[in-house]
């Protein structure tokens, strides 16, 4: 007998229903498929692995990032695909003679997911190095896992300093900006021009609390002061209480310690508030260009950030946000896109220098190697798995010539000064 | 008079049969999943198929929905995780570890909440639920947005090295048929019988002297601490406990098991679940969609098979045994 008074199943039906049937023989008959090509697959992978360099007779590479979510404009999305995809293309589609594959997969922002999608393109897909890792909580359980499983992680995404910090792990690798570089950069800037008392507004997670923290410091080592702090959950639509907060904590500096849509959502709010007309500052600790174009440049203008390339500063850049244009459908040509791309061909550089898609040998060439590119000028990759390269600040400006030229370059942070040095990171990976 | 009992010795006899073909299969899978499925997966499904039938002894056996089951199916996983991982408990004792705590949760939830009933019953749970996901969010262990990472595998009785992923799966497996076989001989107990009537008809076993809110809290707690037992494997198996994990949608995804797979049944639980999560595995290139499509599903099969999948199953089989 089924008895379910709350959802109505009371009536009777009379279907003539054999789906258990199909259903039963199809896992079946799957199961004996499968089990046929994991035999065979293990036949082939023992034979391609002993004759060659590359594992698996392919290198793959994983883009696992939001896909749906608030970071889906300006970080991950099909754009990160697309600048991964452009890189693998203009590196020739093979690297010692062997095909160069790109997955991709949306860990919408969950670190279960994002775990459990790296857990299974390492253990069964061979994927060979994983990327973009957008969300610092993601990014935190991901690179654990894959330096657990001996496979390379490259995050360009991400900001949490502590992925190169003490939660630093041997083939993690952060490319491309973090928390401390932001703090730095974004953070001096408006202190020295008197913004000296701050309010925090953060998003609820590994990256928000790095961020807080990291610029707290600054803050406080420059003689600002810092007031209070609200703590956000992740995509919040409404952030009226906390504007609320800031405009009665009497701060001259609102900080924005969130990223992506939030950021967006909440400097229209603040905009919307008045806060801005009523004399306070608001410092977006991660803002891009595509988040700029979201918001407006009428609102934005004046706004000051960090950012680790802007495509308006060369001739070299400016011609990789064309093509990049024309292959991305017009996404953004955020600094995040930038770092996917040189990330990928500096990857592959690396395999071609080490002979071998093996991850301690990759990971030993891409520690020598200078990365010099239109992207990271004099970039090197620490031990710790940080990038160092230079970063800018950005000033938004009103009236650009085209849709993505939203701002002026008004510093050049080098990335000895950008990046905090290696001694005070707080990874020690000699002692694991 | 004869005749009838004639059918019913018929039927028994038949469902028996059925029966013993149904654990000859979930044997079966149980011990040759990994040959053809990715093992990690097939954990997954073994966690989630246990969760559900813990929740069928209530649903399907008691007539209680609760709505918020993620609570003990999460507090399972947060606590074993922690014991494992900062006290340095051996995998074994952490999972007992959040299995005991569930049930104690479960006996506070289940002693408020079973003071009311259908509706009424169903948004205590659930409510209930939330302050535990806020508690999940809030405390300082748990790591908030970012979950509990990095729980270590560890050695099953100090040799057993659970970082295999065979060793991992055929603990899993043992874990499964345990909490299995207690559903199964709860179900098949007095305790049991007692616990259909109940659901069956409950001014009627009140007025035959049973002790309705006592049986009713003890069926709580049992399903409480295996859906407990689920959560903190799960934990072990991902090293991860998350929000996901005391989340209402959770609470949602374990009832659409147990509805799909066949309410009331024994094994309809565990083919739901794996019904929902394969779909779910398959569906995942499609993110948030994955919710459409087992949201169709689920209207399909309202419209369609109401009794489930194993349910219908019974019925073509015109047994009542499976």
């Amino acid at each position: 007998m089924v008895h379910c008074r709350p959802f109505g199943f009371t009536g009777m039906v009379e279907p003539a229903i054999t789906i258990e049937n199909d259903l039963m023989g199809d896992y079946e008959m799957k199961g004996i498929y499968l089990a046929g090509a994991c035999a065979a697959a293990l036949l082939l992978g023992a034979s391609a692995a002993s004759a060659e360099g590359i594992s698996d007779g392919v290198v793959k590479i994983g883009v696992l990032g939001d896909m749906s979510g608030v970071y889906k404009s300006s970080f991950s999305g099909e754009g990160a695909v697309a600048a991964v995809k452009m890189a693998v293309k203009d590196f020739g589609g093979t690297v010692l003679g062997k095909p160069i594959e790109v997955i991709s997969a949306d860990h919408q922002n969950k670190a279960d997911i994002g775990s459990a999608t790296a857990r299974q393109w390492i253990d069964e897909q061979k994927v060979d190095m994983i990327t973009d890792l957008t969300n610092s909580a993601v990014a935190l359980a991901v690179q654990k896992l894959a330096s657990d499983k001996h496979t390379i992680t490259m995050a360009t995404g991400p900001g949490s300093s502590d992925l190169t910090g003490k939660a630093c792990t041997k083939y993690g690798i952060h490319y491309g900006y973090d928390t401390h570089a932001l703090a730095v950069g974004t953070g001096t800037a408006v202190v020295k021009n008197g913004g000296t008392s701050w309010y925090f507004i953060t998003a609820d997670y590994a990256f928000g609390h790095a961020l807080l923290h990291d610029t707290s410091e600054v803050v406080e080592k420059l003689g600002g002061k810092v007031l209070g702090n609200s703590m956000v959950p992740i995509a919040t639509q409404d952030f009226s209480s906390y504007l609320l907060q800031a405009q009665n904590s009497g701060a001259k500096v609102v900080g924005l310690a969130n990223a992506g849509g939030d950021t967006v959502n909440s400097i229209k709010q603040a905009h919307e508030f008045g806060l801005t007309d009523a004399g306070q500052q608001l410092a977006g600790l991660l803002v891009t260009i595509s988040d700029v174009q979201s918001i407006g440049t009428d609102v934005a203008k004046g706004l000051s950030f960090t950012s680790g390339w802007y495509w308006n500063t060369d001739e070299k850049s400016k011609d990789w946000a064309k093509r990049y244009a024309e292959v991305s459908d017009n996404a953004a040509p955020t600094f995040v896109r930038a770092a996917d791309y040189s990330l990928t061909i500096a990857y592959l550089n690396a395999i071609k220098a080490a002979g071998t898609d093996d991850a301690d040998a990759v990971r030993e060439e891409l520690g020598k190697m200078k990365i010099d590119d239109f992207f990271a000028k004099g970039g090197q990759i620490r031990k710790d798995g940080l990038l160092i390269h230079d970063m800018y600040l950005l000033t938004v400006k009103q009236g650009g010539e085209s849709k993505w030229d939203v701002a002026n370059v008004t510093a050049t942070i080098p990335g000895k000064d950008a990046y905090v040095a290696e001694a005070d990171s707080g990874c020690s990976l000699d002692a694991k | 008079m004869a005749t009838s009992e004639q059918t019913i010795g018929r039927s028994d006899t038949r469902g028996n049969g059925i029966n013993l073909v149904l654990w000859a299969i979930l044997l079966l899978f149980l011990l040759t999943a990994p040959a053809y499925i990715y093992t990690v997966f097939a954990m997954q499904l073994l966690c989630f198929a246990l969760f559900a039938c813990a929740f069928n002894l209530l649903l399907g056996f008691t007539g209680l929905l609760s709505f918020g089951h993620a609570a003990f199916f999460g507090a399972g996983a947060y606590l074993a995780g922690h014991a494992i991982k900062v006290w340095g408990l051996p995998p074994l004792a952490g999972i007992l570890l959040g299995t005991a705590a569930a049930a104690v949760l479960g006996y506070v939830i289940g002693w408020l909440a079973i003071r009311r009933q259908g509706i009424y019953f169903a948004m205590i749970t659930l409510a209930l639920a939330q302050i535990i996901y806020f508690f999940g969010l809030q405390l300082p262990f748990t790591g908030g947005e970012n979950g509990l990472q990095g729980i270590p595998r560890g050695h099953l009785f100090g040799f057993l090295d659970l970082n295999q992923p065979l060793v991992m799966y055929y603990f899993v497996a043992a874990v499964f048929l345990i909490g299995f076989l207690i559903i199964y001989r709860t179900i098949h107990s007095p305790f049991g019988q007692v616990l259909k009537s109940i659901r069956e008809n409950e001014p009627r076993a009140l007025s035959l002297g049973y002790n309705v809110t006592r049986f009713k809290l003890i069926a709580f707690i049992i399903s409480a601490a295996l859906s407990g037992l689920a959560g903190a494997t799960k934990s072990v198996v991902f090293q991860f406990a998350s929000l996901t994990d005391l989340h209402w949608q959770t609470s949602g995804e374990v009832i659409l098991m147990t509805l799909l797979g066949g309410l009331g049944t024994i094994f309809g639980p565990v083919v739901g679940a794996l019904t929902v999560v394969s779909l779910q595995h398959e569906l995942s290139s499609l993110g948030s969609w994955v919710q459409v499509v087992i949201g169709a599903i689920f209207i399909v099969c309202v419209l369609v098979f109401r009794r489930g999948i194993i349910g219908e199953l019974a019925r073509l089989l015109k047994t009542s045994s499976m």
